[in-house]
């Protein structure tokens, strides 16, 4: 039985509909990446799981509990934090302050703590007291994961954290991975980089215009096969 | 000389009942960007709350604020989990509309219960204590009173805001709502509790409103004025700059009326324009938008 799963997922802004029937399963320990051009409804399908738009209730079920009513607030009290698209720290919050906001719905007991958060990027510390907006692009990247970790979530949705940043630092960022899954926490990532997202995931899943227009083992997709899902050729 | 001296400490003085009437005002904008055009007619309401409590319950004024407090702090967040929740998004006018409306409302009830008489806070010998300062300059015990509560009201919502969980909720919420529901936050309760304490400090304002000068069911809009032209004066969202702001105008309106006594109110709304003119965003600004 998958941890998170999604059953013909709609998702609409107003009256546009973004989502068109989205059918995909995350088990647990398991990292999924969600691949596509833009506007092909990847960060939809993170935000329709985390609560943030509008979704039909029995469509996305977590641990077999049907959770397409909840709101976002219930939803990462459920265990389902969301890394959100652009990074979003709380500009008038500390470094420290946005970390520690995101323990404040925490109502499951686990691993992450501050001291956890900055034993995994140390540099939060030493940037501790900074207003987060003065932090570097990789270093906002690592205080909003930590951030989500801080809810202890059994899993982790990120989208795009890659996007802007160097190629060293989205290493730096990327080598944290590892460690978040050995602590039992489960990954989908949404990401642009389809290297990277092939390298780090088990199973890839590629949207087209709101559809799943392929699924598989990064292993066994071929270049072409990626290409037509992405492209639509 | 004496004269401006004396001007200068009546009107910091002033200024304490007037960063009163805006530290609510402020402290529901700083979180949920809501323009309440109620406020004014709130502190009226709360005076005519506290004035009740202590006529039925044989209490002075300074004792039926304690009791009045926890009272609208529950009525405060009742307002705004059941009415003004509904109005906030994208568009600023449904609040405005509201609030408005709710001003319209709460003066016609007053009106209904009370009558149109004047009425005032009795707290006996306290209200025409004064200490001498020497040089012929004298204040006024509950001016002082009034300065003091202002500056602690001040000090303990910046700890509040800066110290507390609570107030990290507050400030992310007013950030960035949708990541704050990614946070686990009900932003919907986090609004009615700011409302809860903005109405405290609303009850606080309230007891010194109505202990200072006489008060009837239509002077809320211009208390509403005077709480709004401090917080644009201090600058948004910041607290210290509201009590700056409420300084700044006691001082105008009192200098004012040195010079001539029909300029005070005068006086105050230009020094107003003119901060407006030169510092658009008020003298200590802290919100970003």
């Amino acid at each position: 039985m998958a941890l998170l799963e999604t059953r013909h997922l709609k998702a609409f802004y107003g009256d546009f509909q973004a989502l068109y029937g989205i059918d995909t399963a995350l088990e647990a320990g398991e990292t999924i990446a969600i691949i596509g051009a833009n506007g092909a409804g990847k960060s939809t399908f993170l935000k329709a799981i985390a609560g943030l738009v509008r979704r039909p209730a029995d469509s996305v079920l977590f641990d077999r509990l049907p959770i397409g009513a909840r709101s976002a607030a219930d939803i990462v009290k459920l265990g389902i934090a969301l890394v959100p698209e652009g990074r979003r720290l709380f500009p008038s919050l500390d470094v420290e302050e946005n970390l520690l906001v995101g323990a404040h719905g925490r109502k499951l007991a686990g691993p992450w703590t501050l001291d956890r958060v900055y034993s995994l990027f140390p540099i939060l510390k030493e940037r501790r007291s900074q207003a987060a907006p003065t932090l570097s692009g990789g270093q906002q990247q690592m205080a909003a994961i930590g951030r989500a970790l801080m809810s202890n979530p059994r899993v982790l949705l990120c989208d795009e954290i890659s996007l802007g940043l160097a190629p060293i630092v989205i290493a730096d960022i990327y080598a944290a991975l590892p460690q978040i899954k050995a602590e039992g926490t489960s990954v989908v990532l949404v990401e642009q980089d389809i290297a990277q997202a092939m390298k780090v995931s088990d199973r890839v899943y590629c949207f087209q215009e709101g559809r799943l227009s392929l699924s598989g083992r990064p292993r066994e997709l071929t270049r072409e096969q990626i290409h037509d899902a992405y492209f639509g050729t | 000389m004496t004269g401006a001296l004396d001007a200068v400490i009546q009107g910091i003085l002033l200024g304490g009942l007037y960063a009163l009437f805006a530290a609510g005002l402020s402290l529901i904008f700083g979180v949920m960007r809501l323009v309440n055009l109620a406020h004014g007619d709130l502190i009226v309401l709360a005076a005519f709350i506290i004035l009740v409590l202590a006529g039925k319950l044989g209490l002075d004024p300074f004792m039926a604020v304690l009791v009045a407090a926890p009272i609208l702090f529950a009525i405060g967040f009742a307002l705004q989990h059941v009415l003004l929740n509904r109005t906030l998004g994208r568009d600023l006018l449904p609040p405005l509309l509201v609030t408005f409306g709710l001003s319209i409302i709460i003066q016609n009830g007053l009106l209904q219960l009370f009558s149109a008489d004047s009425e005032r806070l009795r707290s006996g010998a306290i209200e025409t204590a004064s200490i001498a300062l020497g040089g012929g300059i004298a204040i006024g015990v509950v001016p002082l009173l009034t300065l003091l509560s202002a500056v602690a009201v001040i000090v303990i919502l910046n700890l509040i805001f800066y110290r507390t969980a609570l107030g990290r909720a507050f400030r992310a919420t007013s950030d960035d709502l949708e990541v704050a529901q990614l946070m686990g936050i009900d932003h919907n309760r986090i609004f009615a509790t700011a409302m809860g304490l903005a109405f405290v400090v609303i009850a606080i304002a309230a007891l010194y409103l109505g202990l200072r000068s006489n008060f009837d069911p239509t002077i809320g809009p211009a208390r509403l004025l005077y709480a709004f032209e401090a917080v644009i004066v201090g600058g948004l969202g910041s607290f210290w700059g509201t009590l700056a702001g409420g300084i700044v105008l006691g001082l105008a309106q009192t200098i004012g009326a040195r010079i001539d006594p029909e300029w005070q109110i005068l006086s105050g709304h230009l020094v107003f324009l003119i901060v407006l003119a030169i510092r658009p965003r008020g003298l200590f600004p802290r919100a970003l938008d």
